[in-house]
């Protein structure tokens, strides 16, 4: 006689040590293969596109920071941007390279503690992870001399950056870019040929290239799928123009890709800070920008390459101190679509591991 | 550099697939009819020389007179982008085709709009509230909710 089963429903989240926030999804099992998966989002809503509307612009500044909080100086560099090009204000060549020695180092920040947690899920528990955030400590410490805060820096400003960098800044971050490739070196020595990692990597839930346009995943999501895509490069904002870089693209998009093409872009990057600190040069960081801008009516939809993916704000401009509407596109919850289709057929194991390669910020999905 | 087509050339060539579709196309926007809007989106994904396989954005604006739902329509293949927009005035009961069967990004973006703005997109597989929890009374992304 043959074993009567059942699927059964497990609810993950939003209190589990691997869902990095409050996610919960809602996973239906066929024993210990995935058959059906539903994300639950909603825990951290703090209404931030309401909240913004009662806002002048500056003000809105701060609550950016309050999205993506791993990486918060990025989003910052979003908004400012968007309002910018709203507003049509240009700025200082000495704080557009600022910007980019913070974007650029706080992609590297996020891809650091991309890669530590993704390991974490895998079962090293922790030790990656403090490999990972010694240098990431070091980053930190560079921004609190630049602002004050290690986590919510609210640096950037309409027309620039809030101050210009301390003298003993420079020295510090020229001498983290010197000896950061010898770090990532280190990390791929111990983990690029690892036997557990590639067995628990290779090959397991690949989104294919096709489903990942369609979903429009984009970030290293995308890339690892092999999309040669990324907005630096194709829709080139800011001063990136100017920079010699290699855009990484993976090959089959499993979770090796995502992991590797991580990896992959913090070497990039650090290629660009190269550039930038060398030809920073001096002068104003804040351009003249009234306290309470008005921009022209209109409306713009501003967008860039985060590091989890493209981070755009939608802005209408009513003419009035706030924006009549202020909409964000996070990256990660558009990326999160792609959850279901990765891990359909693949062991629960398997579906935190994928989970952790998406590399979420649940302050930024439910906003 | 991504290139943003000229919305009264595109405009044309929407005419001709489906006529009386577009309201309005001016430097920014192509503003199509809430019924026809399927269909348009349909073509645009479809066409090889418009070939718009990647939806960026999907928004909703309140303009108290009507619903503006705002599509940013972009093209990996060409590096081209476009705005489509559709418009509701009903505000007791908005609603607008679903375009998850073309582009899936729009299945989280839209039940998001749904949940915030209260813009009922037909056709959609699993339109229910994303952000705010299951029995929460109202919409708090319109102008006339606080």
């Amino acid at each position: 006689m043959a074993i009567r089963t059942e699927p059964f429903i497990l609810n993950m989240g939003p209190q589990h040590p691997s869902t990095h926030g409050v996610f919960r999804m809602r996973v239906t099992l066929d024993g210990e293969v995935v058959v059906d998966l539903e994300p639950v989002i909603g825990y951290l809503h703090r209404g931030i596109e309401k909240l913004g509307e009662t806002r002048t612009y500056t003000q809105i500044i701060p609550l950016t920071d309050r999205l993506d909080y791993v990486a918060s100086m990025t989003n910052n560099f979003a908004y400012v941007l968007a309002v910018e090009k709203l507003a049509g204000i240009e700025i200082p060549e000495r704080a557009e390279y600022l910007r980019i020695i913070m974007a650029e180092t706080m992609r590297i920040s996020s891809h650091l503690m991309a890669v530590g947690f993704f390991l974490n899920d895998l079962g090293a528990m922790m030790t990656p992870v403090l490999y990972m955030w010694r240098e990431r400590e070091k980053l930190l410490d560079l921004y609190e001399m630049v602002c004050g805060q290690r986590l919510t820096y609210n640096y950037m400003r309409i027309g620039g950056v809030s101050q210009d960098v301390p003298e003993e800044f420079m020295p510090a971050m020229k001498k983290w870019v010197a000896e950061m490739p010898r770090f990532i070196d280190e990390y791929d020595q111990l983990l690029a040929q690892n036997e557990i990692l590639l067995a628990r990597t290779k090959g397991v839930c690949i989104l294919p290239r096709d489903t990942a346009i369609n979903i429009a995943a984009s970030g290293p999501v995308l890339r690892a799928s092999g999309v040669k895509w990324d907005l630096r490069k194709a829709d080139p904002y800011s001063i990136y123009a100017r920079f010699d870089f290699e855009v990484p693209v993976g090959t089959v998009g499993d979770n090796y890709d995502r992991y590797w093409v991580r990896m992959q872009e913090a070497r990039q990057s650090i290629r660009i800070l190269e550039q930038a600190i060398a030809q920073l040069p001096e002068g104003e960081v804040c351009a003249k920008v009234p306290h309470l801008l008005r921009p022209p009516v209109g409306e713009v939809y501003g967008h860039i390459e985060a590091p989890k993916g493209e981070l755009g704000f939608y802005l209408v401009s009513d003419n009035s101190i706030a924006p009549y509407r202020f909409h964000i596109r996070p990256p990660t919850l558009i990326n999160l679509t792609a959850l279901k289709d990765m891990v359909i057929g693949w062991k629960v194991a398997d579906l935190i591991i994928t989970f952790g390669s998406i590399d979420v910020c649940l302050g930024e999905i439910d906003r | 550099m991504t290139v943003a087509l000229k919305c009264e050339q595109v405009a044309k060539k929407i005419v001709k697939a489906s006529p009386g579709a577009v309201i309005a196309a001016d430097s920014t926007a192509i503003v199509v009819k809430s019924e026809s809007l399927y269909q348009v989106a349909e073509f645009l994904k479809n066409t090889p020389a418009l070939g718009f396989d990647y939806l960026a954005n999907l928004t909703a604006v309140d303009y108290l007179d009507y619903f503006e739902v705002v599509y940013n329509l972009v093209s990996l293949q060409h590096n081209h982008s476009l705005v489509l927009k559709t418009r509701c005035r009903d505000r007791d009961k908005p609603a607008v085709p679903s375009v998850v069967s073309l582009w899936r990004s729009a299945d989280f973006q839209e039940r998001e709009i749904y949940d915030l703005m209260g813009i009922v997109f037909d056709g959609h597989p699993n339109l229910k509230r994303l952000l705010l929890w299951e029995g929460f009374v109202g919409h708090p992304l319109r102008r006339d909710y606080l």
